[in-house]
């Protein structure tokens, strides 16, 4: 039974907050659905999940959402173009074996993507390599080199040429804390790619 | 030798509702098949507005006995744990039907029933009956039930391919589907099965070219050995193993001799035996040809996704971690093809070691899944909430 979900993280109410009341929405490594059963009871959003862990796509299911077992780098293909207003992809680009293949599928599926990922660029992390020697731990990077998931780190610089190599527009985007709350600087800003540890951005064709 | 006293009793007394349909059935064979009864339960009680129907589909030996006190063996409901005041399929909230399939033997037009042109059980004579004729003779009672678009329409392998056949011929029709442990057509391996079972019931000298009933013979032979094997397929080696290793049956040494010397021998033996007591073998033959003959993409072009272009269909697929009969693969097809049409798909994978039968057993897991899509579609079908407990 969709009952109204208690508060969401503070990085999910981020991308929650870009997703316009009655949109149809693909959340790309949704989890348990918390920002699915979010974005129903709050935005009357027509919601779909894609995840990898069944354990934490019964608890969606369970929860009365539309969410299907799959690998998202095998599986968005299948989706037709257009059939979203958003797919939504929230720290998991850097996961991706692939990850310009999967920000084009995104792009394709969805006519927005809002895609968000920590920045390799910020100062605790150059000053652990840099001073430390060491790959960084940090409360947004909190695995050891071995234990990472992520093989496909990059830089809000980084990320802002993939969208210009690939004619992708910025419309919106926020430089975010290492609790995923909002800097009052831009993510474009000079600056941002040193001070924010993570970055939000809406992507469009 | 075909004399009318020879003839055995082609129904017993069954329990539930019959309703007969006096308007030719026009088959999928292009056949008509007039008139066609239908053998049904209801649980609960339909709402004012028609909208609370959930329509079961049982599996090939299943019937329309899906809740309760099985009328015939006194034994619970092959779903009871599913369907019942305050369960997964809630009587207290929706009006369950479930019917006997068009060529059972539990009371629906059948091959053992009579033959109104000739006053003989109908036998081979009776016309090749499909999946999707299956849905035709289910929706047409519905109307008589006053029933327009069906809440949730839900069953477990032959029953999911009914489900999946109605998803696809009448979306209007059908707000949720929840195929189960099913699949979108019949694999070569499940075909392969199928004709050991027809086969072992044909070389039964006692099925008599199918007219046992007017003989007075019985193939229980044939019949047994292919429940026997179609059985084993039910099943998982985990399971098997678990359930009988390699344990002795009444006896501390091997005879040396082709008795049941091994527990899980006597097992197969019991349920082929107790299953020649409820089970028509011509039924079998049907049954298992309807399900050989179903594929949902060959239909459309040899593409599955054709099938559901459109379709507004809210669509719940759950299968089991050791289902080999019905694998998680053939509802990760089916999650695919509805992906590609952008419908409202969930697909979860159970994880369970009881093989193809877990669809039947209590497994917590499945039930809380399908409890949690039944009580989301509700919610936006705008049917009440459930009752916390």
């Amino acid at each position: 039974m969709t009952q109204t979900p208690p508060k969401i993280r503070v990085d999910l109410q981020q991308v929650a907050d870009l997703v316009p009341a009655g949109s149809r929405v693909l959340d790309v490594g949704c989890g348990d659905g918390a920002l699915l059963a979010y974005l129903g009871a709050h935005k009357q959003v027509d919601g779909r999940g894609l995840e990898l862990s069944m354990a934490r796509v019964r608890a969606a299911v369970t929860q009365g959402l539309s969410v299907i077992q799959g690998n998202l780098e095998a599986d968005l293909k299948d989706y037709p173009s257009g059939a979203f207003d958003y797919a939504i992809l929230s720290q998991t680009l850097q996961a991706t074996h692939r990850p310009k293949d999967v920000l084009e599928q995104l792009l394709r599926i969805g006519k927005r993507a809002i895609i968000s990922f920590p920045n390799f660029a910020h100062w605790r992390i150059r000053l652990s390599i840099v001073l430390g020697g060491r790959m960084p731990v940090t409360p947004t990077l909190a695995d050891a080199w071995y234990d990472t998931p992520n093989i496909h780190l990059c830089t809000i610089l980084d990320f802002v040429d993939l969208c210009r190599h690939l004619n992708v527009r910025i419309e919106r985007g926020y430089a975010l804390d290492g609790r995923g709350l909002p800097h009052s600087f831009s993510p474009l800003a000079p600056y941002a790619n040193f001070f924010s540890e993570q970055a939000v951005f809406v992507l469009t064709r | 030798m075909t004399t009318e006293s020879q003839v055995t009793a082609p129904t017993q007394a069954v329990a539930g509702f019959r309703l007969t349909i006096k308007a030719p059935l026009v088959l999928q064979s292009g056949a008509k098949l007039a008139p066609v009864t239908m053998a049904y339960q209801t649980y609960g009680q339909s709402n004012a507005e028609g909208t609370n129907c959930v329509l079961v589909c049982h599996a090939l030996t299943g019937d329309h006995f899906v809740a309760g006190t099985h009328p015939i063996t006194g034994r619970p409901g092959w779903w009871d744990a599913l369907v019942g005041p305050g369960r997964v399929l809630d009587t207290n909230r929706f009006f369950v039907v479930c019917a006997n399939v068009l060529g059972g033997c539990m009371g629906s037009t059948g091959p053992k029933e009579i033959n109104p042109e000739t006053g003989h059980p109908w036998g081979l004579k009776f016309p090749v009956i499909t999946i999707r004729d299956m849905v035709q003779a289910q929706a047409a009672l519905l109307d008589h039930l006053g029933v327009g678009q069906v809440f949730c329409v839900v069953g477990g392998s032959m029953g999911a391919m009914q489900v999946m056949e109605w998803a696809h011929r009448f979306p209007e029709r059908v707000f949720a589907a929840a195929p189960i442990a099913g699949s979108y057509r019949h694999s070569a391996q499940n075909i392969a099965f199928h004709e050991v079972g027809r086969q072992a019931i044909m070389a039964d000298l006692d099925w008599q070219h199918g007219d046992y009933l007017e003989k007075g013979t019985m193939p229980k032979r044939g019949l047994a050995v292919a429940r026997m094997a179609a059985h084993i397929t039910y099943l998982s080696e985990t399971a098997l193993h678990r359930k009988f290793g390699r344990k002795l049956q009444d006896r501390s040494a091997l005879t040396y001799g082709f008795d049941a010397d091994f527990q899980v021998e006597s097992y197969l033996r019991h349920q082929g035996y107790t299953f020649v007591d409820r089970f028509d073998p011509n039924s079998y033959l049907y049954i298992t040809r309807a399900m050989d003959y179903f594929d949902l993409a060959e239909e459309n072009g040899g593409v599955l996704s054709n099938a559901f272009v459109g379709t507004p269909v809210r669509f719940c697929l759950i299968s089991f971690s050791s289902d080999w009969l019905f694998p998680t693969s053939e509802s990760r097809t089916i999650a695919h093809a509805l992906n590609a049409v952008a419908a409202n798909v969930s697909f979860v994978e159970i994880e369970s070691d009881k093989g193809h039968d877990a669809f039947l057993l209590d497994e917590p897991e499945f039930r809380s899944t399908l409890q949690g899509f039944i009580d989301g579609a509700a919610n936006i079908r705008g049917l009440p909430r459930r009752a916390t407990p």
